[in-house]
């Protein structure tokens, strides 16, 4: 059963990101995105990890994208632009792209999968726990982070 | 996770009888709006179809169902078609963490009364109302108008405000319960409800699901001395229809969501506990209304003012509050 859901879900991920880089308009770009990143949701969720799957859909689908598509909206771009044919030269980036994922997943291949204990169900206390108690001093550095750019992000928007 | 025929059947049955009550409620919260409205303002209001108009909902459907269902020319249709769902399906959704009462034992099984009761409660609704943007967003984006346009920006910048300030008010909550669970948060509250203690985060989450309803004096998304209808301008029949009831059945989820977070949910003395949300629910819904009678449109400023510069400080403020006395006791 959780199988099927699986394979349903990855297929919607995949189809969803490929029509995302595809589509000609930005907003369409955007529901795409979006609907990739529910399944991605779903698949976090059928892992047993449904903190993770909430905040997929809160903070990507719900104020990453929503930013992005306020953005697309205000700007109204119209009708798409003719994109010239690509040279040789631009898909540079897409091979080695290309490389790195055959890489990763010729050494994800060749070591033996341990299979999961399907729907194990972390709880969000263990989760939190695991978060503050461990990886404390890692997210006091990133929220240091976060708050910089914050910072940095105001000053730059004040600046005349 | 093994599930027998019983526990299927139960879960269906319960789906089936929210989706009935919730549909019911709607309709008949409109109703209710157009009555109470107009004896707020010395008028009739609707009371021909049916005794007191009681059968207007019903009179209502059969005329949205009956329009034309019009598409803009200039509209890019698939969004256009699939908008009014996408505004009405996360209101719907919410339905599922919400304990409508006591938890009750039928055919040997213990049933609680929501449909689920998610470890992560109050994130999944937190990430139901992030994406009920997309339904007002892609609405007026794709309907190709400028009115139109001007109101799905107004909402999605409204939205994404007034999240923030709900989100915050609701950590005291999460604090006091120590679970992000629906049932729990209710048992938590089984000596004193939360709003006891945190009344200055029920008012903040009071005015903020007023904003997230985008109902007056928050409604500059439809503003129609401005907008004609903001982002649901070019759209008729019952997909004008998915939009308005979309609204109700969030008005009455949100209301659901107050009372859980704040007034103890169903629990209450002497009345069943199924009464006692009622009640609850009832009155956050007349509460509504009577906004809507009593307050005049904001400004565009002073809408964003409040949300950033007072509720959104104050809510943080509040959660310090709250943390430092949880310590302390």
């Amino acid at each position: 059963m959780e199988t099927i859901v699986f394979y349903i879900l990855a297929a919607v991920t995949l189809v969803g990101t490929v029509l995302a880089i595809t589509a000609r308009q930005g907003v369409h770009a955007i529901v795409y995105l979006v609907t990739s990143f529910f399944a991605l949701a779903l698949i976090f969720y059928l892992l047993g990890a449904p903190m993770v799957a909430s905040f997929e859909v809160i903070i990507y689908a719900g104020a990453i994208m929503v930013l992005f598509l306020f953005v697309i909206m205000m700007l109204d771009l119209g009708k798409p632009e003719k994109i010239q044919t690509p040279k040789l030269y631009d898909w540079c980036p897409a091979i080695l792209l290309l490389v790195v994922i055959t890489g990763s997943m010729g050494v994800l291949a060749s070591r033996a999968a341990t299979p999961l204990n399907a729907f194990a169900g972390i709880s969000v206390q263990e989760f939190s726990f695991t978060l503050f108690k461990r990886y404390g001093a890692a997210i006091e550095i990133i929220s240091m982070q976060l708050l910089f750019a914050l910072v940095g992000a105001l000053y730059l928007g004040r600046r005349r | 996770m093994t599930w027998d025929a019983i526990d299927i059947g139960l879960m269906l049955a319960k789906i089936a009888v929210l989706f009935f009550i919730i549909l019911t409620l709607a309709a008949y919260l409109v109703l209710a709006e157009r009555r109470i409205l107009a004896w707020m303002q010395d008028r009739k209001g609707p009371n021909r179809v049916g005794p007191q108009g009681m059968l207007q909902p019903l009179a209502d459907l059969i005329k949205m169902l009956t329009k034309e269902d019009l598409i803009p020319a200039a509209a890019d249709r698939v969004l256009f078609a699939v908008a009014p769902a996408m505004a009405s399906i996360p209101a719907i959704l919410t339905f599922a963490i919400i304990p409508l009462a006591a938890p009750e034992t039928i055919f040997g099984h213990r049933v609680s009364m929501q449909v689920t009761d998610l470890d992560v409660g109050i994130l999944f609704f937190l990430a139901l109302s992030a994406i009920a943007v997309y339904g007002v967003a892609l609405g007026g984006w794709a309907s190709n108008s400028k009115y139109a346009l001007l109101g799905s920006i107004r909402g999605l910048s409204q939205l994404i405000s007034y999240e923030l300030s709900m989100g915050l008010s609701i950590v005291p909550v999460v604090m006091l319960a120590k679970s992000l669970r629906m049932s729990d948060i209710v048992n938590a509250q089984a000596e004193m409800p939360f709003i006891v203690y945190q009344p200055l985060a029920f008012v903040i989450f009071l005015v903020s699901i007023l904003a997230e309803c985008r109902r007056i004096p928050f409604d500059l998304p439809e503003a129609e001395g401005e907008l004609v209808a903001g982002f649901h301008t070019e759209y008729s029949g019952m997909r004008f229809g998915l939009f308005f009831v979309g609204e109700y059945i969030n008005i009455i989820g949100l209301g659901a969501l107050a009372s859980l977070f704040f007034l103890g949910g169903w629990r209450g003395p002497l009345l069943p506990p199924i009464v006692w949300f009622f009640v609850k629910v009832t009155a956050f819904s007349f509460f509504f209304i009577w906004v809507r009678g009593t307050l005049p449109r904001l400004r565009y400023d002073q809408l964003m003012h409040l949300g950033w510069k007072f509720l959104t400080p104050l809510a943080l403020v509040n959660i310090l509050v709250t943390g430092w006395w949880l310590s302390l006791r």
